[in-house]
This record gives structure tokens, sequence and C-alpha cells, in this order.
């Protein structure tokens, strides 16, 4: 398990004064601080790690917001920011020291413009919510985490989520236009707005998947898409998951790039059709759900070719969705894969790596060596299209070590994926979860400027410590350089 | 001619930061220099020059993804990417003959640092949404690794996103990482003419809002010599595969039935028009001109032109369905109205990317930010470059000074 900050003694000491001036600034029952209450916001989505929140705190303006921002900073109060609870990674963690700030009542949309594509919404308003709010006019948000009932808005900037359809429409920050935020100091800023780009540093870039480092976002402007007017998805076999690795690199080197094109391997597909009977074959090693999107005479010219390189590959069963119903029943094997793998072993760990889509069959093969290793079975769905892997490991909790030998197995398996290329996390953000693992991706003098930036937003690190960063440096350590009369650290290198 | 260094690989990039912060010696960071005449002027006497770093590290195209020496030339880039069917989607812009140069120079350090996005960003993203990943030597003279190679990458903060656009301000890139992307098999343009304006944005804004994967909106008012002579042209651009094309095609000629005179172009035709739209190119002349980018929302793009005419007697045109307009200001106004520019804004923002040295050393070239959020970026730049070594003065006037 990650070890977490060491509480401050003196704000448990404090808690109660502390509760009382935040209640002054978010009246009525803004503020929690009776057990039985916290209870609920003990953990997000990564339920392995529980921890009580020093209190609770649920504003409703972005002026409580800053108002308990400028409270905490100017008092030396942690803060966790919270949207919908749904990171696997532990993002919104507590800490016992710390507020947490719960967005969830920052829960409309506050403007939807057709003639500028866009929609502005409050933070706490779910992913789905804003398709929703648009699709009766044929618009819709492209980004579609498979939390998207439930996640939030804001939690989808600050993680910077993803979801099947981000191969061919982007990850969340690549559907952002502009965000309000309070900085820890209390600070509102805004970054870009209805236009396509914003001035001077990209900023707003810096913000999304930040991981609630750098500010609280209070308001969010997404750019919204019309729907396409057809959308078919290609169920392919094949008897090995190189045959189905190769398929996929042949699909997109031949200029087609789908809207979705996932891949299951034999354990998730047969825990996926026990559970949905979503028709897939038993009979293969890989499976393939292809999406393709767009003018109808486009989606059935492109399944041609598709099924044309398949063939070419050794496919050994092909279905084509003929109907809206049959697309839906196409995907539900693959979305409720990680629930259908947690129906077949009594725990089970997702883990979340990206890599060069080639090393795929190289991965795989570790990754079996490794499974058998740690004696723990392996399912993986992965979003082939690219690149990101969610290797579900099993295991049972009540046996003694195995939640140990789970994120053992998973810390190795995320190693691999940066040893062959790749990194960490894909799209659940590193969290609590990966933290300690960051330095294999990183070098120090990467981290060190990585944590500079976060000293430029919040000198004190009281924004969501213990999360993304192994140690935290206090800013002044990481200080200034200071080159004194021209002597340089290393005096012996040659010098232009 | 100042001082020039010209690393030719990442270690000798890190010597040379090295050495100039030994020296408190300011550095001017280019590529080919072929846009040192966009932003503010740089207090600096030393170029720090990626051209030597100009080696594909690799590219695989059934990956999607090129590294390549920051101080590639974009031709080659594209000339690769080219032979591959693939391109950069964000169709970078050339402003080499906007900022009086040649054509075609330029390297992809100076389209990556000047955030240079095409007529393609509404529909495929912007420069920094194809950026992966960055390599770069920061002020510190630290050799940093941002990104990766991979799309979906959360991993820590997105700093290839800050490094892009940032001007050589925070750090001197010696590789970069892009997504590269098929190329589409067809291209054809609507050419609808004598639209005003206000209906030109409207006639747009229904394209874009169909489901018709419309790639490029722009509307050249009448007048802009060689361009619209004698009336106006909206332009709508349709990419994809051959057999979508012609369909989409139909479809966009049904939905814009009666709406005005229209032809359909493609080929060398409808390239060459993109190419003018991306590129500035109706604006080059008269040369004495100041020629600004205004960022707004696509919708008040006909409003603000409305007013910019109004108050300054601007020519100018519109990209990306009305959200972006570039307009010339004749050389009679003082700082290039600034001034009255800004204030006919409204939201957005306004950048004056070709005037006068002594001009664009006067006014502030970027649009001037609150002062939380200028406080802000200057603590961002202070974490890279605490001695303000790298393009002092290049975004933000009064920045000019190395610290002493």
């Amino acid at each position: 398990m990650v070890a977490m900050p060491q509480p401050d003694a003196d704000v448990l000491r404090r808690r109660q004064e502390i509760a009382a001036a935040l209640s002054r600034i978010v009246p009525g029952e803004g503020v929690i601080t009776v057990p039985t209450a916290l209870k609920p916001y003990e953990s997000d989505a990564l339920t392995a790690y529980r921890q009580t929140p020093l209190m609770v705190v649920l504003p409703e303006t972005v002026q409580q917001v800053s108002a308990v921002l400028r409270y905490c900073h100017e008092h030396g109060v942690r803060v966790v920011p919270r949207g919908s609870g749904t990171s696997l990674s532990g993002g919104s963690l507590p800490l016992a020291d710390a507020v947490l700030l719960g967005m969830g009542k920052f829960n409309r949309v506050l403007d939807i413009d057709y003639a500028n594509r866009t929609v502005t919404a409050q933070p706490g308003v779910t992913n789905l919510a804003i398709t929703r709010a648009v699709e009766g006019r044929g618009f819709y948000y492209a980004p579609d985490p498979s939390s998207q009932i439930a996640c939030s808005i804001g939690g989808n900037v600050a993680e910077n989520s993803g979801g099947v359809h981000c191969l061919k429409y982007g990850l969340t920050t690549n559907n952002v236009l502009g965000v309000e935020i309070v900085l820890i100091t209390g600070e509102i800023l805004r970054l870009g707005g209805k236009h396509l780009d914003a001035e001077g540093y990209d900023l707003l870039g810096l913000i999304t998947g930040s991981e609630g480092l750098l500010g609280v976002v209070t308001e969010v402007t997404v750019r919204i898409l019309s729907k396409p007017t057809t959308a078919r998805a290609v169920l392919m076999g094949f008897a090995s998951s190189l045959a189905a690795g190769d398929c996929v690199a042949d699909i997109i080197a031949s200029g087609i790039i789908p809207a979705g094109l996932e891949m299951m391997d034999g354990p998730a597909i047969k825990a996926a059709e026990d559970f949905v009977h979503a028709g897939y074959p038993l009979d293969v090693e890989a499976l393939l759900i292809c999406e393709l999107d767009g003018p109808a005479v486009e989606v059935d010219y492109l399944i041609s070719r598709v099924c044309a390189i398949a063939e070419k590959h050794g496919v050994t069963t092909v279905r084509t969705s003929n109907s809206e119903e049959e697309r839906a029943l196409f995907w539900a094997g693959r979305k409720a894969a990680f629930p259908a793998v947690g129906r077949i072993s009594p725990d089970y760990y997702c883990m979340d790596g990206t890599i060069p889509r080639k090393k795929l069959p190289l991965v795989l093969e570790r990754m079996q060596e490794l499974s058998q290793k740690y004696g723990l079975r392996v399912a993986n769905v992965f979003h082939a299209g690219d690149g990101n892997l969610h290797p579900l490991i099993l295991y049972d909790a009540n046996k003694p070590g195995e939640l140990e030998a789970a994120e053992a197995l998973g810390a190795d398996i995320l190693c691999l994926c940066v040893e062959v290329g790749g990194v960490l996390t894909g799209e659940h953000g590193v969290g609590v979860e990966k933290r300690d693992l960051m330095p294999e991706q990183f070098s120090e003098t990467d981290l060190n400027q990585q944590l500079r930036v976060k000293c430029a937003f919040d000198a004190e690190h009281l924004l969501n410590p213990g999360k993304v960063f192994p140690v935290l440096h206090r800013c002044a350590e990481l200080g200034r350089m200071h080159v004194h009369h021209g002597a340089l650290p290393h005096p012996e290198l040659p010098r232009f | 001619m100042a001082d020039l260094l010209e690393p030719q690989d990442a270690a000798s990039a890190v010597e040379a930061v090295a050495d100039a912060l030994a020296s408190r010696t300011p550095l001017e960071l280019t590529g080919h220099g072929s846009k040192r005449g966009y932003g503010r002027p740089v207090a600096a006497t030393r170029q720090l020059s990626a051209r030597m770093l100009a080696a594909v590290d690799f590219y695989e195209p059934e990956e999607l993804v090129l590294k390549a020496g920051a101080g590639m030339p974009l031709a080659e880039v594209e000339a690769l990417l080219g032979k591959a069917g693939q391109h950069l989607a964000f169709e970078p812009m050339d402003l080499g003959p906007l900022l009086g140069g040649p054509a075609g120079a330029g390297t992809l350090a100076g389209v990556v640092a000047c955030s240079l996005s095409g007529p393609r960003r509404p529909f495929a993203g912007a420069a920094r949404d194809h950026v992966l990943g960055i390599e770069a030597v920061s002020g510190r003279g630290d050799l940093l690794t941002t990104g990766s190679r991979v799309v979906k990458n959360v991993t820590g903060y997105d700093l290839p996103k800050l490094l892009t656009g940032s001007f050589g301000t925070l750090a001197f890139y010696t590789s970069l990482t892009l997504k590269t992307l098929p190329a589409p098999e067809r291209a054809v343009t609507l050419v609808l003419e004598g639209l005003g304006d206000q209906t030109a944005i409207e006639i747009m804004t229904r394209a874009l809002t169909s489901a018709l994967e419309v790639s490029g909106a722009a509307h050249l008012p009448a007048g802009l010599a060689g361009y619209s002579d004698g009336a106006s042209r909206t332009l709508l651009r349709l990419e994809g595969f051959a057999v979508s094309v012609a369909d989409r095609q139909a479809a966009l000629e049904k939905l814009l039935a009666g709406v005005a005179p229209c032809r359909m172009v493609e080929g060398e035709e409808c390239k060459a028009l993109w190419q003018a739209v991306r590129d500035v190119r109706p604006l080059i002349e008269p040369a004495a001109s100041a020629v600004w980018r205004l960022s707004v929302a696509p919708s008040e793009g006909a409003k603000v032109m409305a007013r910019l005419r109004q108050a300054l007697g601007v020519s100018g045109y519109y990209d990306w369905g009305g959200g972006l307009i570039w307009v010339a200001v004749a050389p009679g106004f003082a700082d290039a109205g600034a001034g009255p520019l800004r204030a006919a804004l409204g939201e957005g923002h306004a950048t004056l990317v070709r005037a006068p040295e002594a001009v664009r050393a006067a006014v502030p070239v970027f649009h001037p930010q609150s002062p939380a959020l200028a406080a802000l970026a200057a603590r961002v730049k202070d974490s890279f470059d605490p001695e303000n070594l790298l393009g002092p003065g290049r975004m933000v006037a009064g920045s000019e000074r190395a610290r002493g």
C-alpha cells in the first residue's frame, strides 16, 4: 500500500475551529463533520484505499469555493477536491487532515450554444448529462469514459478522461475549450472560452489532467459534435492475439481511423459472454470490435475494407451489426467486461497502461509469464487502436497476501509498459495508485520540473497532496539555481 | 550578426544553455529564424538554433507517430509523411511570406513553438492536440523529457501542451514527437459567391453544425485583391474517402440550395485556395500594413469585423467558421491600432502578427492578461527559466532583461 503524507497534528487539533470558520462561508448543511455522514466519502472507485476526511465541505457558488480555498491557504489546511468520486486511481482519496471539497452541488448546465457548438456546464454535471442535454438537436459530447453515467465533467477535466471513442475524437483535453478555476489562494481565473485557442501559455492544456493538484475547476466549456448519421460495428474473432494485433496495425496503416477499435483476450471474452450473452464467439483467443461512423456509404465502404483486411489476417468469425440494437449488443459485452470479470473472481484489480501498439504480442507474452509467476489470473481488455491496455488482475482479498501480490503484479505490468516505450497510465490517472511508480517513467530532473510547475500554482502543496508525486520536496528546496560569478556545477565540461 | 550557436545534439544544447547561464547571456531560441518577426523583439545577442537537430528518430505510419529533431524542416516532414499517405492534420501554417520571407522555410520547432494551426483546426484540432512529446532544455539547463510517443497518456502534467505555443520562452526543443494521421483521399470545396459577412457566418454555421464533417469554413469578403476582387467568396471544404466526399457534397449542395451562386473546386485549385487562407496570403500586400490575428467565438465574427471596419477601416477575412479573423490595419494608425482594435474585440483575444519592430516593442503583441493570470504565467515561466534567459521580452513587455 502507498503511504500518505503524515497528518498535521496541529490541523487535527483545530478541527472544530476550521469547521466553524468554513460553516460561516458555506452555511446550512454545507460542512459535514458527523462521522456517519463522512462515511460515504471515505474512498473513490479505488476502494482498496480508505480514509475518513477531516470534514467534507459542499460549496454551491464559485465565491464560496474561493473563500474556502483562501481560508485553507491562510490557515495551512490541506484540501482534496472531489467530483463524483469515480476515480480508479485514488485521485480523490481523502486525507485525515484535509478538507474534502465536494463539487456535487455544481450540477447545472449553464449554456448550450449550438451556433458555436459549445456547452458550458458546472463541474458536477455528469459526462452523460451533457450529451443528454444536446442529443435532441442531434449533438453529443465525444469523450465517453465507461463511468459516464456517474463521472462528472469537472472530474473528467481533472483526469483528462478518455473512452472508447477517443481514437477518432480525442480525449477530454482535445474537447475542452475553456474553464474557470480557483487557485488555492482563492484567485478565480478564466482560461479559454468559446473561441478555439487561448492567449499566452496553454494553461488550459496544463490544467487538464492535473489531477486536482493545480486548482479547483468551477466551470467547463466543451465542444459538442454533430452526431454521425450512421454507426456500425464489426465483431472479428481471431485464433491468436498476434493475428488480431496485426489486423489492427493493418487497418490503421491503410488509412482508416475507426471510431472505436477494441480488443479482448480469451478470458475476457468468456467472462463477458457468460455475463451479457452478446453472441461473442467462444472458440477464439482474441476478439476485435471495430466501429465505423459517418455517412452510410462511407461506413459500408469501410466495413468492406476492414473485413478484407481481417480476411488477410485469418479472421475466423466476422459479424457486422445491422441495427442499433445489434451494435449496442456488440458493445454491451465490452462495456460490461469489468463487472463480468467481477463475477468470476471475488476481487479484481484494473490496470491502465499504454504501449506502442506493435509491442502488444511481446507484452501479452510477458504478462502471461508474470501471471504465472504471481499465481494470479489476468484478463485483458484493450483499446487496441491507441495502445491503451486494461489488464484485469483476478484475486481474492480474503486470502492473505493476495492483494499485495495483485498490486505487485500490477506494478510489474506497468513497468513493462514503460520498458517497451509506453506509459504508466493512459486514462485513469496516477493518483495514489501509481504515484510511487513515477520514477520508472520520469527522471528526477523531469519530476522536479513538474513539481516546480506545481509550486507555481500551489507553493505550499496544500491541494491534493500525496497524489501523483512520490516525494514532496518543499518548493524552496527545488529553489532557484544560482550561478555565482560564472561558477558552474561541472567546470570540467567543455563549453562553446 | 549576433552570436549563433547550432548544437548538433541534445548534450551540446544542454552545454549551450549552461554556458549562457554561467555568463548570464540571454538566448533567442530559433529554428531557421523564419518567424523571428513574430512576437516582441527579443533582448538577446546570442541565438540558439535547432537547425542542426534535423534527423528523423523514427516514423511509424502504422503507429501514427513521428519523432524527429526539432530543427527538421517542415517541408521535409510533410514530404516524408506524404510518401506514406499521411499528414499533420492540424494543417500547419506557413507564416514566411506574410513576414516577408520565402514560402516553405521553417522548422517543426517553429510550428510547435508558435502553435501554428491551419483551417482544419475546428475539425481536427490545433497543433497542441498533435504534439505527443517534447524533449527540451529548460532555462535551468535541465534536459527534460515530457509526454511520450503514445496518444493516450495521462502520466504527470501535460507539459507538451504547456511547451507548445511558448514561443521559445520556456525551453529549447531538441526533439518533437507528433501524431500523424492519414491524409484525405479527396478534397473538394464549395465556393459560394456574393454573401455578406453575417449571412456567410450563418451559412458556415449551418454547414459546421451539420453531420457533413466540413473540414474548412472560410469567408473572404469582397475586395481582397486577387482573391475576392468582385464578389465575396465563402469556402466550405469536404475531405475524406472519395465515396464519402461525393455523398456529402451532394448533401451539402442540397443543404445550401438557393443560398447563393456556387461552384465546386478540387485538385490544385482547391489546394491553392486553402493554402492562401491558411498562410494569410490575401493580406500580404500592402506590406506596410500591420496584420492582426483575432480569436473569437465564431458566431461573433461578423460583429467584431464590423466594429473593426468602423474603428480602423480594416480589411480582412474569416477562417474557422468565423472564429479566426485576420485583419490588416493601414500604416497611419498609431500602435498598429492596438487600442481601438482590442476595445472592439469583446471576448476573445488579438495578436499582432506583423508590424515593424518598433511597434512590436511598444505594443503588447500578445493579448494582455488579467493581473492574476499574468502573475501565474510569470510564475510558470520562472519555474522553467528562473534567470529569464530564454527569449526575454518575446511574449511579455517589461521582461526584456535577464535577472540581475
